[in-house]
């Protein structure tokens, strides 16, 4: 009974004061704000700008024609608004022929971005876990391990592209080993693997170096304790490394998708320029840029950035990725948190108290 | 926080603001022709070209700069990726000559789209005489009729053929006509030891290499890649017969199936070492072949011929660099002279010497000097007397795109070939208008 007239007394306590926003701010906002003024006038002159002038670049079109007298190029840049956004959905531009079937080369491009994300970041992810598993265990030569793992990671895209180039030749490792001849390096489904497998074998340390992280926070006693009970090891992995470690692994996660999203290098280095197999979004949006079309590959790097921003606020939401991190941000979450369920109960046992007496 | 978002709005709509005003005013800053061109002033200049693997080029121009010590010309060296150095070549341009380039190396393919696009601008053909000078390779720096690129260096296809094979199975000339290759191997492969031999390689790799081959196979076979007037014409008969005539050999293994992933390094190294009896390649691997050091399997067993066509020799696609005068260009007079003089038949002598790139004066191909170091020097001159030229395209990206995006879909059977060059035909029509 004390304990509700406590929360009684707290709220109307707190009905009498202003409700303040920022439950830790110390009033130093201002300061704050003039300390970081240099940064963020950097961040807008190099991201803010460019942003700012591609989207207005995609809103404009440049037509025209040589002239049949002097052969002389003739163009007029006009006001197209949505209209480029809307062209790359259609088969006005034109089609081309893929793995996928015939299509209009922005949605072919939107199809394999999309691909190669879902099918790397899965095998990265489960490879990633089994690294991190392996590099957490204490036995000799950890260290060694743990370097060796990270050699791919290490390698810049465009060096590991020409050398699996090599391994995918037609008369390279890749096909000495399976003994047969596939033109991994064509066009074709195959060059889609062959991305995949490049950039599983770079990334995937990525994702078990985040998780290993993660996994150090774990502490012993939690499986010690699991152990008395009897749980099997596949018990352990799925009730108490998942869960402690995925705020670690959802971070690796998203970071990993984000970047596979607008992956240029490695299709581009292994496989070639304008091979629509593996052509990505920002391979054609680099495309169009050096045919000097410079309004439509301005508007598929808009629309690869709003995906990008979409994919990552599902990710934040859903999955609850916490990129922060920053334990100040934390308590005052958790202190929001807190106050809206000492409201909830507040109210709730009232009205029980109303309806008990 | 809120102060934060205010600030950031207010800036993002000011900077909106300005950029809708600066890009208002470059629309209407298209600058004018040239016409009043003064090619008498004279003063430093500066050379563009791509990456210089000879060393021939600084040099030769340390040798002009004390020749004209107050005309001095600069060298910048670019990428020695086709493509960068286009980049670099267009943003000089659209910048109004903010890096400076006066004479640019432009490939033959560029032609048309600088000049059309006004980056380079014309020669006076009276100031710029080409008499003496391969009439294709005129003809590849010439866009509506006028002078734009000065000819420098050229280069045409050749094929390579196995001497010591073809000595054993019995054949005494090299093959002229597409049949007579086919039964030339089908001899070789007879020998003992060479069963496996692949017949004829190329370059078959989704890239420009693949537009300089099919034209080959087209125009080889009596079809006009483009016509005289400009126009395409990719799907008649006579086309036909030579894109089914590619794809047949890819189909029968006369083509190896992995020559779809060769560039022009892939098919040298294959005929090097051996596995081919014959290569359709540009000049350059006449020497690299030839290397007693071990690195290649055929030096001294093969010889070049002029490639081979459907009922007689077949016709090569003209390659090569010119030298062209960019827009934003001042000292015209320096630059007209540092080509006519870098061009001169002793200078270009030079070069092909040291860069073994083919020259462009008719005179050189029989100079003896230069047929004792590269005995393939008659052979190319017949093959590049009857080159014919890819498209002139301002966009010729788009054009080279969609012959390549029909050529492989064409070998890698994703279609029937008449189908795919039927739409090459539309398309090009539309790219081509």
């Amino acid at each position: 009974m004390s304990n509700a007239v406590d929360v009684t007394h707290d709220v109307s306590k707190e009905k009498e004061r202003k409700p303040k926003k920022n439950l830790l701010s110390d009033g130093q906002g201002t300061l704050a704000l003039i300390l970081i003024a240099p940064t963020l006038f950097v961040i807008f002159l190099v991201v803010g700008i460019p942003v700012v002038m591609s989207v207005i670049e995609s809103i404009y079109i440049t037509t025209g024609g040589v002239n049949p007298d002097t052969g002389v190029v003739e163009s007029v840049t006009n006001f197209a608004g949505l209209q480029q956004y809307a062209d790359a959905f259609t088969e006005s531009a034109g089609t081309v022929l893929s793995p996928w079937g015939r299509l209009p080369r922005f949605l072919n491009a939107l199809i394999n971005t999309l691909f190669f994300t879902v099918v790397c970041i899965a095998f990265e992810t489960v490879l990633g876990v089994l690294m991190a598993l392996i590099m957490t265990k204490a036995f000799k030569g950890k260290g060694l391990v743990r370097a060796a793992i990270l050699i791919p990671w290490a390698i810049p895209t465009i060096v590991s592209a020409l050398m699996w180039q090599l391994v995918f030749n037609t008369s390279g490792v890749a096909n000495e080993i399976i003994g047969q001849q596939i033109l991994w390096l064509a066009d074709s489904v195959w060059s889609q693997w062959a991305v995949i497998i490049a950039d599983v074998w770079k990334t995937a340390p990525f994702i078990g170096l985040l998780t290993l992280a993660g996994l150090q926070t774990i502490p012993t006693d939690v499986y010690e304790a699991a152990k008395v009970d009897g749980a099997t090891a596949w018990q352990m992995f799925w009730r108490i490394t998942l869960p402690l470690v995925r705020p670690a692994l959802v971070v690796a996660v998203l970071f990993r998708t984000l970047d596979t999203l607008r992956m240029f290098d490695l299709p581009f280095g292994l496989i070639g320029p304008q091979k629509y197999s593996v052509e990505t979004l920002s391979m054609l949006a680099f495309s169009d840029a050096q045919a000097q079309r410079y309004g439509s590959a301005a508007a598929y790097s808009v629309m690869l950035f709003l995906l990008i921003v979409v994919i990552a606020f599902l990710f934040i939401r859903l999955l609850g990725a916490d990129l922060v991190s920053d334990p100040e941000v934390k308590a005052m979450n958790e202190a929001r948190k807190k106050q809206k369920a000492a409201r909830k109960q507040m109210k709730s046992s009232i009205t029980s108290g109303e309806s008990a007496t | 926080m809120t102060v934060r978002k205010n600030a950031r709005r207010i800036a993002v709509t000011g900077v909106a603001l300005l950029a809708v005003l600066a890009t208002a005013a470059c629309g209407g800053s298209d600058s004018g022709s040239s016409d009043g061109a003064d090619w008498t002033q004279t003063g430093p200049i500066t050379y563009v070209q791509g990456k210089d693997t000879s060393g021939y080029v600084q040099p030769a121009i340390d040798e002009w700069n004390k020749l004209y010590p107050d005309q001095k010309v600069t060298f910048a060296e670019l990428s020695d990726s086709a493509d960068e150095q286009r980049a670099a070549m267009i943003e000089n341009a659209t910048t109004n000559g903010a890096k400076g380039y006066d004479v640019l190396s432009v490939d033959v393919v560029w032609t048309a789209e600088f000049a059309g696009n006004q980056y380079i601008q014309e020669l006076p053909k009276d100031q710029f005489p080409t008499d003496g000078y391969l009439k294709p390779a005129v003809d590849s720096g010439t866009y509506f009729d006028k002078l734009y690129a000065f000819p420098a260096t050229s280069d045409g296809a050749m094929m390579y053929y196995r001497t010591d094979l073809l000595e054993q199975a019995g054949i005494a000339e090299p093959p002229k006509t597409w049949d007579e290759v086919v039964a030339a191997c089908d001899a070789v492969k007879k020998l003992p030891g060479q069963a496996s031999i692949n017949c004829w390689g190329g370059q078959f790799q989704k890239y420009e290499g693949l537009t300089c081959n099919i034209a080959e196979f087209i125009n080889s076979a009596g079809g006009t890649f483009i016509t005289a007037d400009g126009k395409p014409d990719v799907n008649s008969d006579a086309a036909m017969s030579g894109v089914n005539q590619m794809v047949d050999w890819f189909d029968d293994g006369t083509i190896p199936k992995a020559a779809q992933t060769w560039q022009e390094e892939e098919s040298r190294n294959a005929f090097q070492s051996g596995n081919l009896v014959f290569l359709r390649n540009w000049p350059y691997v006449y020497t690299l072949a030839n290397k007693d050091d071990g690195s290649s399997e055929v030096n001294g067993k093969f010889a070049v011929a002029q490639l081979p066509g459907k009922d007689g020799v077949g016709v090569s696609t003209l390659g090569g660099h010119n030298m062209g005068v960019t827009t934003t260009a001042k000292n015209l007079g320096t630059a007209k002279e540092f080509i006519k003089w870098w061009n001169s038949a002793e200078n270009q002598k030079a070069h092909t010497i040291v860069s073994s790139q083919a020259p462009t004066i008719e005179g050189l191909y029989s100079d003896e000097e230069l047929v004792k170091q590269f005995p393939y020097m008659p052979v190319l001159r017949a093959s590049l007397a009857n080159a014919e030229p890819r498209p002139k395209a301002v966009e010729y990206g788009d054009v080279t795109l969609a012959i390549q995006d029909a050529t492989y879909n064409a070998i890698q059977g994703n279609s029937t070939p008449k189908a795919v060059f039927d739409r090459l035909q539309t398309d090009l029509e539309g790219l081509l208008k």
